[in-house]
């Protein structure tokens, strides 16, 4: 079984935009940029807070130059650049299939992340194999980019497994459904690869609705006191559930985390670019040993909390149809367009890809089968627990009683030797 | 063997877990420099080093949080709560996270998180310093509790519970921490189940079911008791979860007759999952309804108020007399 014990994570992850910077431009600007930018920028955030977003793309898709952060994402080949483009345009593809999925009613439940593509793409893509990403369950996109199998995405959210994936194989943990619990365990995480010496990064995604929460405030002073090389990714979407992201907090989210000694950033959340280069200073930083970096990613949650949610109730059409217009794909599409690069050729291509990702995620779905009966009774524990093996036996009994009748002799003797194993009945 | 204290036991444990195993890490309030409040770790920061014996920020559900966090990292975290009444901010952590995180995973992730909690009362304590938690924590499934009530067990079990690759909680009877006792150290992991219940003295007529601080004072009652030719059976459980029901069953068929005690409130408690486990197991062999000792189903009350509380030899001689038919405080004393 793969795990900690067996050598630490094995992720076979995905990390096109990992480490560009000082490969591509060598070690001597690597360490300009960490001196100039990094720690200016930062220090910058913490002398005085602004509300100031870093935006590298406007909604209109026009390059806007940012002295700080430009040298950040200067490595970015066209290739990749049209990269980003065909992930933005894959993970809004499977959202919307998982919304159909379940409005077919093939998903019991599913938490849309539609507008919130670019902060989740731009963050994930520039982590490396052996960073560690702790998510909120709206990271469908982060589990995409981290490699994540197709029909594991939706195994959780169709109730045939309580998740998806083996942490381990691709660098991230399952999802945590308590809001912020996450959190410290990324903060702890981190600690770990501090005490092992590597310069692997951890990753807490959270929205603004966990701000609230203890665990996250207390993550923020577990990670500060420790110095810990993780990174508290915020997805300020505007909204939990109904609340509006004012109940959580009077000012910026990013205002929070220099009262815990920890710098922070806000960046267009809705700007792929702008995401990128935020979130590789800050990567950078964490494995530098410059310690936790607090981002507030603002973006917008376009449709429901979940597929069960109806925000027609509190959700003001005309706000919405503001963000509408600051779209995160259409920036990225009038922005590559015009730098020639999104030919119609790699337009049709993406496109095919989307469609092609669409019908392998709806037959992974599909052909999930539920689970075998006795397997609730699977990995409660890792090593034999005598209480839950006599509930199991017991079970299986009663089960087989349901079996045909010309089963039933079998039956009875399976009840006998219960009976005899388990005392006096 | 060497004569230790209760409370050095658990540390000379958790000395050798340090020593055997890298990735054992102690984490808690106070547990470096001051050795905690109990002294349990004392020397242990000075002698493995701050990165292995953590003091934290005061709060429970970052520890615990942290040591899930290392336990992904495959490290095998030992957790300190300060005291009982402390251990409800870091609930979440605890029942949420540490005990499902295997099941979540399909068994790719262990918690192999060993939760230090010292517990019970009879010190003369304020509010939130002598309380019995351990029922929330085996009502939940995942994890596994440990009462120990002796130094040998205590540094034997504490062991074991570092090296077993799920959660465990593990109540420290605070009352007995000076209780001395000789402790064979070469007593590793491996030399019995953690699981497994212990007959302490046998007996023929009652089995009397304790754990943690009050396997003492039911071995007092046994010795009381046999003044007046009652043969007591004590067992001490030593695990709450999972429970050996096995020996308190061979126990239960020779004497016919079952108390339990603990010190924790009764409605909901261990008491009742035992007493209704054995007569499931074992009802023909009853001679008498079984009969529970317990806390009363009031918080925790002052410490000049405690003796009224806590199950003492009187009130356990008083539920013997019980299941015996022998007069008692229900049936008025002459029967």
């Amino acid at each position: 079984m793969p795990g900690p014990a067996s050598g630490l994570p094995t992720a076979a992850v995905s990390d096109r935009l990992a480490a560009d910077v000082p490969v591509e431009s060598g070690a001597d600007r690597e360490i300009m940029l960490r001196a100039t930018v990094a720690d200016h920028t930062l220090d910058h955030q913490l002398g005085g807070m602004s509300d100031e977003l870093v935006q590298l793309l406007t909604p209109q898709g026009e390059r806007v130059s940012n002295h700080l952060y430009d040298p950040w994402i200067a490595d970015l080949t066209p290739g990749q650049l049209l990269g980003l483009y065909e992930d933005l345009v894959v993970v809004r593809r499977i959202d919307t299939e998982a919304t159909a999925l379940q409005r077919q009613g093939e998903l019991g439940l599913w938490p849309p992340l539609l507008g919130q593509e670019a902060a989740q793409v731009g963050s994930a893509r520039t982590l490396r194999a052996d960073d560690f990403v702790f998510s909120s369950y709206r990271e469908n996109a982060v589990a995409y980019c981290r490699g994540v199998e197709l029909i594991d995405l939706v195994r959780v959210w169709r109730g045939t497994a309580a998740s998806g994936w083996n942490p381990y194989d691709v660098g991230m943990a399952t999802p945590a459904v308590i809001i912020g619990a996450q959190t410290l365990h990324a903060t702890g995480y981190a600690i770990g690869c501090a005490k092992d010496g590597v310069d692997s990064v951890a990753v807490a995604y959270f929205g603004d609705g966990a701000t609230s929460q203890g665990d996250v405030n207390e993550a923020m002073v577990f990670a500060a006191s420790f110095h810990a090389p993780v990174i508290f990714f915020c997805q300020n979407n505007q909204w939990a559930i109904s609340e509006p992201v004012g109940l959580q907090s009077g000012l910026p989210l990013a205002s929070r985390a220099p009262g815990f000694g920890i710098p922070s950033l806000r960046v267009d959340g809705n700007d792929v670019l702008a995401v990128t280069a935020a979130m590789r200073c800050a990567l950078d930083r964490a494995r530098t040993g410059g310690g936790p970096t607090f981002i507030e990613a603002v973006t917008y949650r376009m449709g429901p909390h979940t597929t069960s949610d109806d925000p027609s109730r509190y959700v003001d059409p005309a706000e919405r149809e503001k963000w509408a217009a600051k779209d995160p794909i259409a920036r990225v599409e009038a922005f590559l367009e015009s730098e020639g690069i999104l030919t119609d050729e790699a337009r049709a291509s993406v496109a095919a890809k989307a469609d092609d990702v669409a019908t392998h995620f709806r037959a992974g779905c599909l052909s999930l089968e539920d689970p075998e009966a006795l397997s609730v009774f699977d990995n409660v524990y890792s090593t034999p627990h005598s209480g839950l093996a006599r509930q199991k036996s017991q079970y299986a009994a009663y089960l087989a009683g349901f079996e045909a009748p010309a089963d039933a002799s079998a039956d009875l003797d399976a009840h006998a030797s219960i009976d005899v194993e388990g005392g006096e009945r | 063997m060497t004569e230790l204290t209760l409370s050095r036991a658990i540390g000379t444990g958790l000395r050798r877990a340090l020593a055997d195993d890298p990735k054992v890490v102690l984490l808690g309030e106070d547990i470096g420099k001051l050795g905690g409040v109990f002294r349990v770790t004392d020397g242990l920061q000075e002698e493995f080093g701050r990165d292995r014996v953590m003091d934290t920020p005061l709060a429970e559900a970052g520890i615990l949080g942290t040591a899930v966090g290392l336990a992904f990292r495959g490290y095998r975290p030992v957790v300190e709560i300060q005291f009982d009444g402390f251990i409800y901010p870091a609930f979440d952590q605890i029942v949420a996270q540490v005990a499902k995180m295997h099941y979540r995973t399909a068994g790719a992730v262990t918690m192999p998180i060993t939760i230090r909690v010292p517990f019970g009362g009879g010190i003369g304590a304020v509010e939130h310093h002598s309380e019995s938690p351990e029922a929330y924590f085996t009502h939940t499934s995942g994890l596994r509790v440990i009462a120990c009530s002796n130094p040998q067990d205590a540094h034997t079990l504490i062991r074991q519970a570092i090296a077993c690759d799920d959660p465990v909680l593990f109540f420290e009877p605070k009352r007995r921490y000076w209780m001395k006792g000789e402790v064979e150290e070469e007593f590793g992991p491996q030399t019995l189940s953690m699981e497994s219940a212990r007959v302490v003295c046998e007996g023929t007529d009652v089995t009397l079911v304790a754990y943690g601080p009050l396997v003492a004072t039911a071995m007092d009652a046994a010795t009381a008791a046999s003044d007046d030719g009652i043969s007591i059976e004590v067992i001490d459980l030593r695990s709450l979860s999972p429970v050996d029901f096995d020996t308190v069953e061979a126990s239960v068929r020779k004497t016919g007759r079952l108390v339990v005690t603990h010190e924790a409130q009764q409605f909901g408690g261990l008491g009742a999952e035992i007493a209704a486990s054995i007569t499931d197991r074992c009802f023909y062999f009853l001679e008498a309804a079984p009969a529970r000792v317990t806390g009363f189903d009031v918080p925790y009350p002052p410490a000049k108020l405690e003796e009224h509380f806590l199950p003492d030899l009187d009130r356990m001689l008083d539920a013997v007399d019980r299941v015996l038919g022998r007069a008692n405080s229900l049936t008025g004393w002459k029967a």
